[in-house]
């Protein structure tokens, strides 16, 4: 069995799966259902200043397609409403009661550095494992200057997070908001302030839907609806963007990244540990399907580490960041075509409408006496994977890589003679 | 002396109730979505190419999951105006679901075209109107004779586009055999009923019950008093098994016990303790349920062939044996016997499987009641009074549904080619198009 065992930023946990700072992770109550699921660590939802804030009635909005339900996932909710005591003591008796397990507290007060010196010390008593800076919640705390409002500044990052190595002994995760153009620029102010690590992403904003009878945004509150932070499967390929972008910058390439943002299966952990994740966190999925979801996660995760040979987290982590290039670096003499499974196919034609609609008319409408047959035209194919994308059948259409004849790039061959020629360097013209 | 044992009224009232209700649930709103999911929405998807009427499934299917069951219902509609009545009898089983390209990836489980075409269609029939409205009158008159599946749907779409209509039949209300001879649990709660009133409120249309071909008018008169004449009275006639003892008290035409039960009160319907159905169509199958479900003892369907040659399709005969009704192939009628006048039972020349290079054995079933269904024939009161070209007993019509008699078109069972409901369906459609077509061109 490969090892999962995680050590994250100085901080252990018995395997990379936390749950996310979040309406899960609000109680000791949740939090020890969680602990006994089998989750390695928690990062508690995040504690503010006393008094504590008050939340709305209706919080969540939900994106459901074609039969699914909440492939993504918004919520209006705003950081724990508990008092900041009942918190602290709660927490201390869980850390007290699962020691093996990450316990992280997410913290968010305003930008002062009189609030963080005073709630740093609170938290440390504790007990707990660190602390995460909640820099990223885009919705509600953010109009109070707080939340996105902070992690959308590079300096108020680097201040914040250089008070808090200042005032706690704790190691400083600091969570970032993918509402931003260039993710390195907080992640670059996290580092100087002095952060042990980043986590990302928090929530995009977002409006989940429009209810077309009260013509409002959901989720509605009493008639009005504001805008939300989405989550949920649909956020995973922003968020795997954001974890590659920060693994592979020379600059940043040392500090660890806990990797969220739509992990709902053991091959998202794995495609968030390849783009250079070395822990993990999750929320939406738990909130649909229960903590018991996290047990397929480990189980699956191990049984595909153990197969493709990898002995613990840190062999993998990563892995896949080399092969993140900038598009001017690809080589543009390789070339893929569509191959049709006839065995398989069943004849729906979702592959010959798309390609002949959309792209490039490279599949043929074949079949003698009523029979439906579809071709892929290799001469015509520019291997865009549109139809493997569209037909329903599994591995009925695969993409098949041809003999690669040389290597081109586009910075190789902007200025060659060839294309200054007026040819095509592609595909062998 | 042999006691022959029919009777009526051998189930409770509320046996019978539950007996006769709908066969197959209509499926719930969250049912009818989730199955929409399970479309592909196929690129000129098997399904169409398979549904003579052509009805654009994938697009119905597709607005039923995007919460638009009126949208869906009027795809449905606008190809075939009796899209109710074809969810309900359609064997999908051997058209749209059959073709299903599900069925290659998951055997036996199509989409359920057949129940979302009922979820669309009711739905817009539980809005109380129809979502076509009547083109500005233009004067023609068209004579309609049937008042079927393919009658009905001639009319409509005559209807639609302003002419005026009226349909003639010897029953005294519409529907043919979608309100006579169809099994009463796949037409539930005065369905068919409805769906005439459904479609005749597009105006225009004029019901001439009770009114007999030949009879009560010819084909002269209504050419002359007509722009145009529809023929859709359908066969009206069951054929004869054409053996000894056919005339026997407790023999009867299955179409007239089915009419009866879609006719009368069903605890007042008489019905053998032991029957014996001799046919392999679906019209044997419903005679045969039915006679369980009125509370037979036992009934055997036997066909002379064998599965293979049955008409009635798999799922039929499947829902038969699970009715309790025991299909016997190869079985071929000899002589319906009596003593002293009652009837007692059949004699069969029965072949058993794997023997069919011996020769059949004698085997007498006994009976009270024999049931017979081996099709149809036109009434031949019917054919002497037309002069239109006939060939194997049916009317000849061309592309455009005209028989030999200019202005007469033609179409559904009385016509050749699938004696389907939607088959006449589509017929009575397209010969409307071609009406309307020919009208267009006196003008020009």
């Amino acid at each position: 069995m490969a090892d999962l065992k995680t050590e994250f930023a100085g901080i252990r946990s018995p395997n990379p799966f936390w749950l996310a700072s979040a309406p899960p992770t609000d109680k000791a109550y949740n939090v020890k259902r969680a602990f006994e699921a089998g989750w390695g660590g928690v990062v508690w939802k995040t504690l503010g200043e006393d008094p504590p804030v008050v939340n709305v009635s209706s919080r969540y909005g939900g994106l459901h397609h074609h039969g699914r339900k909440m492939i993504g996932f918004n919520n209006i909710e705003l950081i724990s409403d508990r008092p900041l005591a009942v918190n602290i003591a709660e927490i201390k008796a869980v850390k007290a009661a699962y020691p093996d397990r990450a316990v992280v507290v997410s913290l968010m007060v305003p930008c002062e550095e009189q609030s963080w010196r005073a709630i740093l010390p609170i938290v440390e008593e504790t007990g707990a494992d660190g602390i995460e800076l909640n820099f990223g919640c885009p919705h509600g705390m953010s109009e109070r200057n707080m939340g996105a409002a902070v992690g959308q500044v590079p300096e108020y990052v680097e201040m914040v997070t250089r008070w808090c190595k200042q005032f706690t002994r704790m190691p400083v995760i600091v969570k970032l908001t993918p509402n931003v153009t260039d993710i390195l620029m907080p992640a670059r102010a996290a580092l100087r302030g002095g952060a042990d690590a980043v986590s990302l992403i928090n929530t995009v904003q977002s409006i989940i839907g429009v209810d077309l009878d009260q013509m409002a945004p959901m989720p509605v509150v009493d008639g009005m609806g504001t805008h939300g932070g989405y989550c949920g499967p649909a956020v995973k390929p922003i968020a795997l963007r954001m974890v590659g972008e920060i693994a592979r910058d020379p600059g940043l390439a040392h500090l660890p990244i806990s990797g969220m943002g739509g992990i709902e299966t053991w091959r998202d952990a794995a495609e968030f540990l390849a783009m250079g994740a070395s822990a993990l966190q999750v929320c939406t999925a738990a909130m649909h399907y229960g903590f018991r979801i996290v047990q397929d996660m480990i189980d699956g995760l191990s049984a595909w580490m153990d197969e493709k040979g990898y002995q613990d987290i840190h062999a993998l982590s990563g892995r896949a960041v080399r092969n993140y290039v900038p598009w001017n670096t690809l080589n543009l003499k390789f070339r893929t075509i569509a191959h049709i499974d006839q065995e398989r196919c069943v004849g729906c034609g979702l592959c010959h409408i798309a390609c002949e609609d959309t792209s490039h008319q490279a599949i043929a409408v074949g079949g003698v006496s009523g029979a439906r047959r579809y071709d892929v035209i290799e001469s015509e194919c520019v291997g865009c994977n549109l139809c493997a994308h569209v037909c329903p059948v599994a591995e009925c259409i695969t993409m098949q890589p041809q003999p690669v004849d040389g290597h081109v790039t586009w910075r190789e061959y902007e200025h060659s003679a060839e294309r200054l020629a007026g040819c095509s360097v592609a595909h062998g013209v | 002396m042999l006691q022959q044992d029919i009777a009526s009224g051998r189930l409770d009232h509320e046996e019978l109730r539950s007996n006769f209700a709908q066969a197959s649930p209509p499926l719930a709103p969250m049912q009818a979505v989730m199955e929409s999911e399970r479309c592909f929405y196929c690129h000129d998807a098997p399904c169409i190419q398979a549904c003579p009427t052509s009805i654009d499934i994938p697009r119905f299917i597709n607005a039923i999951g995007n919460g638009n069951p009126g949208g869906a219902a009027r795809i449905i509609l606008e190809a075939n105006i009796l899209g109710g009545s074809c969810a309900r009898v359609c064997p999908t089983e051997i058209l749209c679901e059959q073709k299903c390209v599900h069925n290659l990836l998951e055997n036996g489980r199509p989409v359920r075209i057949g129940a979302l075409q009922e979820y669309a269609t009711d739905w817009q029939m539980a809005q109380g109107s129809q979502p076509f409205t009547r083109a500005e009158p233009t004067g023609r008159r068209v004579a309609v004779v049937g008042a079927g599946p393919a009658g009905l749907a001639c009319a409509h779409r005559l209807a639609l586009h302003g002419h005026d209509v009226s349909i003639f039949d010897s029953h005294g209300h519409p529907g043919g055999l979608n309100q006579y001879g169809v099994a009463a649990y796949k037409m539930a709660d005065d369905f068919a009923a409805r769906e005439v009133a459904f479609l005749l409120s597009i105006g225009g249309i004029v019901f001439e019950g009770g009114k007999s071909l030949g009879i009560d008018f010819t084909l002269d008169t209504l050419r002359q008093d007509y722009d145009a004449v529809f023929l859709a009275f359908g066969l009206g006639k069951s054929r004869s098994v054409g053996i000894e003892g056919e005339d026997l008290p407790g023999v009867m035409d299955a179409l007239a016990f089915i009419e009866q039960i879609r006719t009368q009160v069903l605890s007042d319907i008489p019905v053998g303790r032991r029957v014996i159905v001799i046919g392999g169509g679906n019209t044997a199958v419903d005679a045969a349920v039915q006679a369980r479900r009125l509370g037979a003892d036992s009934v055997t369907l036997a066909y002379r062939r064998g599965p293979e040659q049955m008409s009635a399709t798999l799922a039929e005969r499947e829902w038969a044996q699970t009715n309790g009704v025991s299909v016997r192939f190869w079985s071929s009628p000899v002589k319906i016997m009596h003593e002293d006048g009652v009837l007692s039972a059949v004699a069969f020349d029965h072949t058993p499987l794997g023997q069919h290079d011996q020769a059949p054995r004698r085997e007498v079933i006994p009976a009270d009641m024999v049931l017979t269904a081996v099709g149809q024939l036109m009434d031949p009161g019917m054919v002497s009074a037309m002069h239109v070209t006939m060939r194997n007993g049916r009317i000849v019509v061309d592309d455009q549904y005209r028989t030999s008699l200019p202005g007469v078109y033609a179409g559904g069972d009385c016509t050749e080619g699938m004696d389907l409901t939607v088959a006449a369906v589509r017929d009575g459609r397209d010969a409307a198009q071609a009406i309307h077509a020919a009208f267009g061109q006196d003008r020009e």
